[in-house]
Protein backbone atom coordinates (compact mmCIF):
# COMPACT_ATOMS: atom_id res chain seq x y z
CA UNK A 1 0.00 0.00 0.00
CA UNK A 2 2.65 2.49 1.07
CA UNK A 3 4.71 1.61 -1.89
CA UNK A 4 2.36 1.82 -4.45
CA UNK A 5 1.35 5.58 -2.73
CA UNK A 6 5.03 6.89 -2.73
CA UNK A 7 5.37 5.04 -6.41
CA UNK A 8 2.86 6.89 -7.88
CA UNK A 9 4.21 10.13 -5.73
CA UNK A 10 7.58 9.79 -7.27
CA UNK A 11 6.57 9.14 -10.74
CA UNK A 12 3.63 11.99 -10.61
CA UNK A 13 7.31 14.27 -9.45
CA UNK A 14 9.52 12.76 -11.86
CA UNK A 15 7.26 12.14 -15.02
CA UNK A 16 7.64 8.91 -15.05
CA UNK A 17 5.87 5.73 -15.67
CA UNK A 18 5.04 4.31 -12.01
CA UNK A 19 5.38 0.86 -13.42
CA UNK A 20 9.47 1.47 -14.11
CA UNK A 21 9.45 2.24 -10.15
CA UNK A 22 10.84 -1.54 -8.31
CA UNK A 23 10.91 -1.66 -4.54
CA UNK A 24 14.70 -2.30 -5.27
CA UNK A 25 14.84 0.37 -7.59
CA UNK A 26 17.79 2.95 -6.09
CA UNK A 27 17.61 6.80 -6.19
CA UNK A 28 20.33 6.76 -8.28
CA UNK A 29 18.90 4.32 -10.59
CA UNK A 30 15.50 6.64 -10.72
CA UNK A 31 17.76 10.36 -11.11
CA UNK A 32 16.69 11.38 -7.46
CA UNK A 33 19.75 13.36 -5.99
CA UNK A 34 19.24 14.62 -2.55
CA UNK A 35 17.24 17.37 -2.80
CA UNK A 36 15.27 15.51 -4.96
CA UNK A 37 15.20 12.59 -1.82
CA UNK A 38 14.13 15.53 0.70
CA UNK A 39 11.72 16.94 -1.95
CA UNK A 40 9.39 13.76 -2.17
CA UNK A 41 9.75 12.72 1.63
CA UNK A 42 8.64 16.32 2.71
CA UNK A 43 5.63 15.66 0.21
CA UNK A 44 5.14 12.32 1.49
CA UNK A 45 5.39 13.62 5.33
CA UNK A 46 2.38 15.67 4.34
CA UNK A 47 0.32 13.11 2.39
CA UNK A 48 0.61 10.47 5.38
CA UNK A 49 0.87 13.08 8.46
CA UNK A 50 4.38 11.09 9.45
CA UNK A 51 7.27 12.96 10.36
CA UNK A 52 10.91 10.90 8.45
CA UNK A 53 14.27 11.66 9.29
CA UNK A 54 16.03 12.24 6.36
CA UNK A 55 19.57 9.12 6.56
CA UNK A 56 22.10 8.55 3.92
CA UNK A 57 22.03 5.02 4.38
CA UNK A 58 18.19 5.47 2.85
CA UNK A 59 19.34 4.70 -0.64
CA UNK A 60 16.38 3.18 -2.37
CA UNK A 61 12.68 2.52 -2.93
CA UNK A 62 12.37 -0.41 -0.25
CA UNK A 63 14.12 0.89 2.59
CA UNK A 64 12.04 4.51 1.92
CA UNK A 65 8.96 2.28 2.60
CA UNK A 66 10.56 0.58 5.53
CA UNK A 67 11.24 4.04 7.35
CA UNK A 68 7.96 5.71 6.59
CA UNK A 69 6.48 2.35 7.72
CA UNK A 70 8.40 2.33 10.74
CA UNK A 71 7.19 6.31 11.32
CA UNK A 72 3.49 5.50 11.25
CA UNK A 73 3.87 2.97 13.46
CA UNK A 74 5.62 5.34 16.04
CA UNK B 1 8.82 51.23 9.68
CA UNK B 2 8.73 51.97 5.78
CA UNK B 3 11.71 51.11 3.20
CA UNK B 4 12.58 55.11 1.79
CA UNK B 5 15.51 53.69 -0.51
CA UNK B 6 16.95 50.71 -1.77
CA UNK B 7 20.67 50.10 -2.92
CA UNK B 8 23.23 47.24 -3.68
CA UNK B 9 27.02 46.68 -4.69
CA UNK B 10 28.41 43.61 -6.08
CA UNK B 11 32.52 42.90 -6.69
CA UNK B 12 33.63 42.75 -10.15
CA UNK B 13 34.64 39.51 -10.74
CA UNK B 14 32.09 37.33 -12.37
CA UNK B 15 33.25 33.40 -12.08
CA UNK B 16 30.92 31.39 -13.94
CA UNK B 17 30.76 27.41 -13.50
CA UNK B 18 33.33 26.90 -16.44
CA UNK B 19 35.68 28.65 -14.40
CA UNK B 20 35.25 26.67 -11.15
CA UNK B 21 35.65 23.33 -13.24
CA UNK B 22 39.32 24.51 -13.80
CA UNK B 23 40.14 23.41 -10.23
CA UNK B 24 37.36 21.33 -8.73
CA UNK B 25 35.48 17.72 -9.92
CA UNK B 26 32.42 19.41 -10.68
CA UNK B 27 30.00 20.24 -13.83
CA UNK B 28 27.85 23.61 -15.23
CA UNK B 29 25.28 20.99 -15.37
CA UNK B 30 25.54 19.64 -11.98
CA UNK B 31 25.76 22.87 -10.22
CA UNK B 32 22.75 24.13 -12.81
CA UNK B 33 20.61 21.41 -12.08
CA UNK B 34 21.43 21.23 -8.42
CA UNK B 35 21.08 24.81 -7.44
CA UNK B 36 19.91 27.50 -10.38
CA UNK B 37 23.59 29.19 -10.36
CA UNK B 38 24.88 29.87 -13.63
CA UNK B 39 27.72 32.34 -12.01
CA UNK B 40 28.14 34.57 -9.16
CA UNK B 41 30.59 37.91 -8.06
CA UNK B 42 33.66 37.51 -6.26
CA UNK B 43 35.46 39.97 -4.00
CA UNK B 44 39.19 40.02 -5.68
CA UNK B 45 40.48 43.22 -4.02
CA UNK B 46 38.14 44.96 -2.87
CA UNK B 47 36.80 44.65 0.68
CA UNK B 48 33.18 44.45 2.47
CA UNK B 49 32.94 47.51 3.78
CA UNK B 50 34.17 49.15 -0.12
CA UNK B 51 30.97 47.33 -1.21
CA UNK B 52 28.55 48.47 1.92
CA UNK B 53 29.37 51.95 1.30
CA UNK B 54 28.89 51.47 -2.20
CA UNK B 55 25.42 49.88 -1.50
CA UNK B 56 24.66 52.61 1.04
CA UNK B 57 25.56 55.00 -1.13
CA UNK B 58 23.26 53.85 -3.72
CA UNK B 59 20.45 53.11 -1.56
CA UNK B 60 20.70 57.12 0.14
CA UNK B 61 20.52 58.35 -3.10
CA UNK B 62 17.11 56.25 -3.68
CA UNK B 63 15.47 57.57 -0.68
CA UNK B 64 16.80 61.27 -1.50
CA UNK B 65 18.85 61.43 1.61
CA UNK B 66 22.67 61.89 2.53
CA UNK B 67 24.73 59.97 5.54
CA UNK B 68 23.33 63.55 7.81
CA UNK B 69 19.71 62.31 7.84
CA UNK B 70 20.67 58.85 9.01
CA UNK B 71 20.82 58.66 12.87
CA UNK B 72 21.46 54.58 13.27
CA UNK B 73 23.22 51.97 10.99
CA UNK B 74 22.32 48.70 11.49
CA UNK B 75 24.68 46.05 9.77
CA UNK B 76 24.36 42.41 9.12
CA UNK B 77 27.12 40.03 8.88
CA UNK B 78 28.67 37.02 9.18
CA UNK B 79 32.17 37.88 8.81
CA UNK B 80 33.34 41.37 8.26
CA UNK B 81 36.95 42.93 7.05
CA UNK B 82 37.00 42.64 10.89
CA UNK B 83 36.14 40.69 13.52
CA UNK B 84 36.06 44.27 15.68
CA UNK B 85 35.10 46.58 15.18
CA UNK B 86 32.19 45.76 13.56
CA UNK B 87 30.56 46.38 9.84
CA UNK B 88 28.36 48.94 11.17
CA UNK B 89 31.00 50.84 12.54
CA UNK B 90 33.34 51.09 9.92
CA UNK B 91 30.51 51.62 7.64
CA UNK B 92 29.37 54.69 9.58
CA UNK B 93 32.80 55.95 9.67
CA UNK B 94 33.38 55.65 6.28
CA UNK B 95 29.99 57.59 5.58
CA UNK B 96 30.40 60.51 8.43
CA UNK B 97 26.84 59.33 10.08
CA UNK B 98 26.32 60.66 13.09
CA UNK B 99 24.88 58.02 15.27
CA UNK B 100 24.44 54.48 16.28
CA UNK B 101 25.75 51.63 14.94
CA UNK B 102 25.54 47.92 15.71
CA UNK B 103 25.96 44.34 13.88
CA UNK B 104 23.57 42.01 14.18
CA UNK B 105 24.63 37.96 12.62
CA UNK B 106 21.05 36.29 12.22
CA UNK B 107 23.23 34.37 8.99
CA UNK B 108 21.39 34.03 5.69
CA UNK B 109 17.77 35.23 7.72
CA UNK B 110 19.99 38.23 9.07
CA UNK B 111 18.07 41.28 6.32
CA UNK B 112 14.40 40.27 8.04
CA UNK B 113 16.09 40.04 11.32
CA UNK B 114 17.10 44.05 10.62
CA UNK B 115 14.07 45.38 9.36
CA UNK B 116 12.01 43.35 12.27
CA UNK B 117 14.85 45.81 14.63
CA UNK B 118 14.66 48.63 12.33
CA UNK B 119 10.57 48.32 12.77
CA UNK B 120 10.97 47.89 17.10
CA UNK B 121 13.51 51.41 16.96
CA UNK B 122 11.50 53.51 14.53
CA UNK B 123 8.16 52.32 16.71
CA UNK B 124 9.50 53.40 19.56
CA UNK B 125 11.27 56.68 18.55
CA UNK B 126 14.61 55.82 19.55
CA UNK B 127 15.79 56.19 15.75
CA UNK B 128 13.71 58.58 12.84
CA UNK B 129 15.94 57.04 10.36
CA UNK B 130 18.11 54.39 10.23
CA UNK B 131 20.77 53.02 7.13
CA UNK B 132 19.99 49.11 7.29
CA UNK B 133 22.92 47.17 5.05
CA UNK B 134 23.86 43.44 4.97
CA UNK B 135 27.40 43.04 3.86
CA UNK B 136 28.66 39.29 3.10
CA UNK B 137 31.83 37.91 2.02
CA UNK B 138 31.12 33.83 1.71
CA UNK B 139 34.06 33.69 -0.39
CA UNK B 140 36.51 34.31 2.34
CA UNK B 141 34.62 31.75 4.74
CA UNK B 142 33.78 28.86 2.02
CA UNK B 143 36.34 26.17 1.44
CA UNK B 144 37.21 26.41 -2.01
CA UNK B 145 37.96 22.72 -2.07
CA UNK B 146 34.48 21.28 -1.20
CA UNK B 147 32.81 21.18 -4.28
CA UNK B 148 29.82 20.86 -2.53
CA UNK B 149 29.63 24.11 -1.26
CA UNK B 150 32.00 26.85 -3.03
CA UNK B 151 29.88 26.43 -5.93
CA UNK B 152 27.05 27.76 -4.22
CA UNK B 153 28.10 31.46 -2.75
CA UNK B 154 28.56 34.87 -3.85
CA UNK B 155 29.47 38.05 -2.50
CA UNK B 156 27.88 41.30 -2.07
CA UNK B 157 25.93 44.08 -0.21
CA UNK B 158 22.26 45.02 -0.34
CA UNK B 159 21.24 48.24 1.85
CA UNK B 160 17.76 49.66 2.80
CA UNK B 161 17.28 52.90 4.26
CA UNK B 162 14.44 52.90 6.73
CA UNK B 163 12.02 55.10 8.54
CA UNK B 164 8.67 55.54 10.07
CA UNK B 165 5.72 54.36 8.45
CA UNK B 166 3.24 51.96 8.42
CA UNK B 167 4.87 49.84 5.79
CA UNK B 168 6.15 47.00 7.67
CA UNK B 169 2.70 44.75 7.79
CA UNK B 170 4.03 41.80 10.27
CA UNK B 171 6.92 39.33 10.86
CA UNK B 172 7.23 36.07 12.36
CA UNK B 173 10.91 35.00 13.62
CA UNK B 174 12.27 31.80 15.20
CA UNK B 175 15.60 29.97 16.09
CA UNK B 176 16.29 26.21 16.51
CA UNK B 177 20.03 25.98 18.00
CA UNK B 178 21.29 23.73 16.26
CA UNK B 179 24.84 23.94 15.31
CA UNK B 180 25.17 20.39 13.41
CA UNK B 181 23.96 21.16 10.25
CA UNK B 182 25.38 24.60 9.14
CA UNK B 183 28.51 26.10 10.82
CA UNK B 184 31.89 27.19 11.04
CA UNK B 185 34.58 27.53 13.89
CA UNK B 186 36.59 30.67 14.29
CA UNK B 187 40.39 30.84 15.07
CA UNK B 188 40.47 29.49 18.57
CA UNK B 189 43.61 31.67 19.82
CA UNK B 190 46.77 30.44 21.92
CA UNK B 191 45.52 31.16 25.71
CA UNK B 192 47.51 28.84 27.22
CA UNK B 193 45.06 27.71 29.73
CA UNK B 194 42.60 26.77 27.23
CA UNK B 195 42.05 22.60 27.56
CA UNK B 196 39.92 22.31 24.89
CA UNK B 197 40.80 23.72 21.09
CA UNK B 198 37.92 23.96 18.49
CA UNK B 199 40.13 23.82 15.14
CA UNK B 200 38.83 26.65 12.82
CA UNK B 201 37.08 25.47 9.99
CA UNK B 202 35.74 26.61 6.86
CA UNK B 203 31.80 27.06 6.49
CA UNK B 204 30.07 23.73 6.36
CA UNK B 205 26.42 22.90 5.34
CA UNK B 206 24.39 19.67 5.73
CA UNK B 207 22.64 20.38 1.97
CA UNK B 208 19.85 18.12 1.97
CA UNK B 209 19.07 18.54 5.77
CA UNK B 210 18.92 22.59 5.02
CA UNK B 211 17.08 22.06 1.87
CA UNK B 212 14.07 20.29 4.03
CA UNK B 213 14.29 22.70 6.75
CA UNK B 214 14.12 25.89 4.53
CA UNK B 215 11.36 24.52 2.37
CA UNK B 216 9.20 23.42 5.25
CA UNK B 217 9.77 26.48 7.19
CA UNK B 218 9.60 29.06 4.72
CA UNK B 219 6.49 27.69 3.20
CA UNK B 220 4.95 27.11 7.12
CA UNK B 221 5.99 30.85 8.10
CA UNK B 222 4.78 32.38 4.84
CA UNK B 223 1.30 31.21 5.65
CA UNK B 224 1.82 32.57 9.16
CA UNK B 225 2.68 36.16 8.48
CA UNK B 226 0.49 36.34 5.32
CA UNK B 227 -2.53 35.26 7.36
CA UNK B 228 -1.10 37.38 10.50
CA UNK B 229 -1.68 40.70 7.58
CA UNK B 230 -5.06 39.37 6.68
CA UNK B 231 -4.66 38.40 3.22
CA UNK B 232 -3.80 35.77 1.23
CA UNK B 233 -1.72 33.79 -1.02
CA UNK B 234 -3.21 34.89 -3.86
CA UNK B 235 -2.96 39.00 -2.60
CA UNK B 236 0.48 39.24 -2.38
CA UNK B 237 2.10 40.81 -5.30
CA UNK B 238 5.51 39.45 -4.81
CA UNK B 239 7.70 36.94 -2.71
CA UNK B 240 10.88 37.75 -2.12
CA UNK B 241 12.67 34.98 -0.62
CA UNK B 242 16.26 34.12 0.19
CA UNK B 243 18.42 33.23 -2.75
CA UNK B 244 19.73 29.85 -1.06
CA UNK B 245 18.87 27.64 -4.40
CA UNK B 246 16.90 28.06 -6.72
CA UNK B 247 15.24 24.81 -6.20
CA UNK B 248 13.96 26.05 -2.71
CA UNK B 249 12.30 28.78 -4.41
CA UNK B 250 10.18 26.67 -7.01
CA UNK B 251 9.52 24.01 -4.20
CA UNK B 252 7.94 26.77 -1.84
CA UNK B 253 6.26 29.03 -5.23
CA UNK B 254 4.59 25.05 -6.06
CA UNK B 255 3.53 24.54 -2.45
CA UNK B 256 1.83 28.41 -2.86
CA UNK B 257 0.51 27.38 -6.61
CA UNK B 258 1.50 30.90 -7.59
CA UNK B 259 3.22 32.36 -10.81
CA UNK B 260 6.43 32.24 -11.31
CA UNK B 261 6.21 36.25 -12.27
CA UNK B 262 5.80 36.74 -8.07
CA UNK B 263 8.87 34.53 -7.39
CA UNK B 264 11.52 36.60 -8.51
CA UNK B 265 15.31 35.15 -8.67
CA UNK B 266 18.78 35.99 -8.94
CA UNK B 267 20.28 33.34 -7.70
CA UNK B 268 21.17 32.54 -11.10
CA UNK B 269 24.03 35.02 -11.22
CA UNK B 270 25.07 35.92 -7.60
CA UNK B 271 25.06 32.86 -6.27
CA UNK B 272 23.55 32.44 -2.22
CA UNK B 273 25.41 35.83 -1.10
CA UNK B 274 23.39 35.30 2.93
CA UNK B 275 21.81 38.25 4.18
CA UNK B 276 22.40 40.28 1.38
CA UNK B 277 20.34 38.20 -1.41
CA UNK B 278 16.78 39.39 -0.61
CA UNK B 279 18.44 43.66 -0.39
CA UNK B 280 19.86 42.79 -3.80
CA UNK B 281 17.04 41.39 -5.01
CA UNK B 282 14.64 43.94 -3.63
CA UNK B 283 17.40 46.93 -5.06
CA UNK B 284 17.00 45.01 -8.59
CA UNK B 285 12.78 44.88 -8.55
CA UNK B 286 12.94 48.38 -7.23
CA UNK B 287 15.54 49.97 -10.35
CA UNK B 288 13.92 48.23 -12.70
CA UNK B 289 10.43 50.06 -12.05
CA UNK B 290 8.75 46.22 -10.91
CA UNK B 291 7.38 47.69 -7.55
CA UNK B 292 4.53 49.97 -7.43
CA UNK B 293 3.31 51.92 -4.40
CA UNK B 294 0.86 49.88 -2.61
CA UNK B 295 1.66 46.08 -3.16
CA UNK B 296 2.91 43.90 -0.90
CA UNK B 297 5.68 42.56 -1.01
CA UNK B 298 5.90 38.85 1.25
CA UNK B 299 9.81 38.15 2.61
CA UNK B 300 10.99 34.74 4.13
CA UNK B 301 14.35 33.44 4.99
CA UNK B 302 16.51 30.76 6.61
CA UNK B 303 19.94 30.39 7.89
CA UNK B 304 22.48 28.85 10.10
CA UNK B 305 21.25 29.15 14.26
CA UNK B 306 19.10 27.57 12.38
CA UNK B 307 17.33 30.99 12.44
CA UNK B 308 14.15 31.62 9.95
CA UNK B 309 12.26 35.16 9.32
CA UNK B 310 9.14 36.09 7.51
CA UNK B 311 7.24 39.14 7.24
CA UNK B 312 4.90 41.34 4.90
CA UNK B 313 5.63 44.94 3.87
CA UNK B 314 3.39 47.60 1.86
CA UNK B 315 6.25 48.96 -0.55
CA UNK B 316 5.41 52.81 -0.01
CA UNK B 317 7.40 54.09 -3.37
CA UNK B 318 11.02 54.46 -3.08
Amino acid sequence: MIFEKVAEMLADYKGIDVSTIAPESTFADLELDSLDVADLVMQIEDALGVNIELDPSVTNMAALVKRIEEAKNA
Amino acid sequence: MRILGTGSALPGLTVDNERLMEFLDTSDEWIRTRTGICSRQIMTDETLLQLAVRASEAALESAGLSAADIDYVLGSTVLADTITPSLACALQGALGVAGAALDINGACAGFVYALDVADAYLSSGKAKKMLVVCAESMSRIADWTDRATCVLFGDGAGAVVVGAGEGFLCSHLTSEGNAAPLNMYPNPGNSPFATVRQPATSLYMDGPEIYKFAVQHSVDDLRLVIEKAGLSPDGIDHYLLHQANRRIVEAVRVRFKQPEEKFPTNIEVRGNTSSASIPILLDELNRAGRLRAGETIAMSAFGAGLTTAACVIRWTGA
